[in-house]
């Protein structure tokens, strides 16, 4: 049964018909999802621990990034639920009823999970490293000295230790991606959202960046979900790999079970197309 | 040309009168800075609102904008002129009656209103030609709204609004004209009225009034061309201001966080570069 939501700082309730032993920090329950009368997902349950890196899959249309955008609140959820650290993001479930939470929850929420984007979303008024401590100064109001340090050794950790001051405009797309990650890394977040981040870059700087990538899972227990073409990248960092197909999950499992035996007829063939056999 | 026949003389007219021209043309200037930034204010707050998601917000706040955008400026002097103060006759009790009484106030706040609420329609229309992935870059990074507006969607829309402030701040500039109508705002149209007693109205209006109307409105311009080119240099587009007004463009230091080479517009380029539009990339040099 979930716990009425009074304050922020109450323990994780344990999420309601979590069968999984361990807590997941991101829980769809029933989740749908319509835009109008288009139904993009419906009926959508699925848990991923923490430290967990999973990677959505399928054609376009599927409704991978839909999830994603659902999970950052830059989307309404229409139907179901769905709870980071066991408690609900948007709605909760009171009795049956369905009742939005709080702002304030949803906040506190929201500034666990990072995103970064296809096109980078680079603020073109701010330098550089005024992208990358921007939010953690003015919204979880650490020390601008400290932000600064941190901007600097993530910048470093991207390859880019001599653009802080550059302007977004005058970098290239590889660049701008990378500031992009790092701006996401300087909040800290438990979750990270990466929405198709190499789709909009030439292709001889994808390595770069899915590189920065393959490092920060490495190194950190930062809880990835991934929307990608690159099924080498999803391959190396991913536990699990779910292939989805109108608006269902219709396969799931580990990256090598996936990509080399698939069960389903439609993984198989939405791979041959993806990977040019 | 016996037309100009007179004008020596006329200029002498303008020496002697000088005083009382240069007192209309202050308080036109003054009209024009107070009403503009009272313009301002309300185009901002109003356009914030008429940009809202919610109706609540958004629903007052387009009534407002579309009855003082639909009012005449000369409707709406004799309103707050003669039938405001009507409150006051019949009830000798209300508060502020100093301020009914102010007619230049009076000027500037019918010019603010009328003004600002074609100015809201500007700010407004630049908000939403920010990309929706600015907004969902602040969503993730949990930033609160005023947060959002204030230091990434403002600053990215005040380039492009710019353009039509200036059109409006240099209409209100002519429009403020229409004081000369009001008692005890001698403005500098009031003034050219007077000069055209001793002189003839080509003089006055058709030479006089031209030229430093003009003029007026061309400092006007120039002012927000600075500041236009000024917010585009914040956003990585187009030369700084050190870059503009160098005398040679050559010796000014590059910038050494921008390895790329520059679309550089050449000398005496000033503000006006070509809207290299939302690319990533500055455009190719021309």
């Amino acid at each position: 049964m979930p716990t009425p939501t009074d304050a922020a700082g109450t323990q994780p309730a344990p999420a309601p018909s979590s069968s999984s032993p361990s807590n997941p920090v991101i829980e769809f329950v029933d989740v749908e999802k319509r835009f109008g009368d288009n139904i993009v997902l419906k009926d959508l349950n699925f848990q991923v621990a923490r430290g967990e890196r999973v990677t959505l899959i399928g054609p376009s249309g599927s409704g991978k990034t839909t999830i994603l955008r659902l999970v950052m609140t830059l989307e309404e959820l229409t139907g179901g639920y769905i709870y980071i650290d066991g408690q609900p993001l948007t709605h909760e479930n009171r009795d049956g009823k369905r009742v939005p939470v709080s702002k304030k929850q949803q906040k506190s929420l929201r500034t666990r999970i990072g995103m970064v984007f296809q096109q980078f979303n680079l603020f073109p008024n701010m330098t550089v490293l005024e992208n990358i401590i921007e939010a953690p100064v003015h919204v979880l109001g650490r020390p601008k000295k400290d932000a600064v340090a941190k901007a600097h050794s993530l910048l470093e950790q991207v390859g880019l230790p001599d653009k802080a001051n550059a302007h977004p405009t005058s970098l290239s797309g590889g660049q701008q991606q990378r500031v992009a990650i790092a701006r996401a890394l300087a909040m800290d977040p438990e979750i990270l959202l990466l929405d198709e981040v190499t789709s909009a870059l030439d292709p001889e700087v994808v390595d770069d960046v899915l590189n920065i990538l393959r490092e920060v899972a490495d190194t950190t227990n930062v809880t990835m979900l991934i929307v990608t073409h690159e099924m080498g990248f999803a391959r190396d960092v991913s536990h699990k790999v779910m292939m989805f197909d109108g608006g269902h999950v219709i396969e799931e499992g580990r990256p090598e079970k996936i990509f080399t035996n698939p069960d389903q007829e439609r993984t198989k063939k939405f791979l041959g197309a993806v990977l040019g056999d | 040309m016996d037309f100009f026949e007179d004008w020596p003389d006329y200029f002498e007219v303008v020496i002697n009168w000088s005083d009382r021209l240069l007192e209309g043309l202050w308080t036109t200037i003054q009209l024009t800075i107070f009403g503009g930034a009272l313009a301002f204010v309300i185009a901002i707050v109003l356009g914030l609102l008429a940009g809202s998601s919610s109706l609540w917000l958004r629903g007052p706040a387009r009534v407002i904008i579309e009855f003082f955008r639909g009012i005449s400026l000369v409707v709406l002097l004799f309103l707050l002129l003669y039938v405001l103060p009507q409150l006051w006759m019949r009830n000798p009790d209300l508060p502020f009656e100093g301020l009914v009484r102010n007619t230049f106030l009076l000027a500037v706040i019918a010019l603010g209103i009328n003004y600002g609420a074609y100015g809201a329609e500007a700010v407004r229309a630049s908000l939403t030609t920010v990309p929706k992935s600015q907004w969902e870059a602040t969503t993730a990074l949990s930033m609160s709204w005023p947060h959002k507006i204030r230091r990434v969607i403002f600053p990215q829309a005040w380039a492009l609004m710019l353009p039509s402030l200036t059109n409006l701040w240099v209409h209100l500039l002519k429009g403020s004209a229409i004081a000369y109508i009001i008692p005890f705002v001698n403005d500098f149209t009031f003034e050219l009225n007077n000069l055209r007693r001793p002189t003839d109205i080509w003089f006055s209006h058709a030479f006089i009034g031209l030229v430093v109307y003009f003029i007026l409105a061309l400092i006007l311009t120039l002012f927000m061309q600075v500041l236009e080119a000024r917010a585009k240099n914040k956003l990585g587009r187009g030369p700084s201001l050190r870059e503009i007004f160098s005398p040679d463009p050559k010796t000014t230091p590059p910038d050494a966080s921008l390895p790329d080479p520059k679309d550089m517009t050449g000398p005496g380029g000033g503000p006006k570069q070509p809207a290299s539009g939302a690319g990533a990339h500055p455009g190719g040099a021309r």
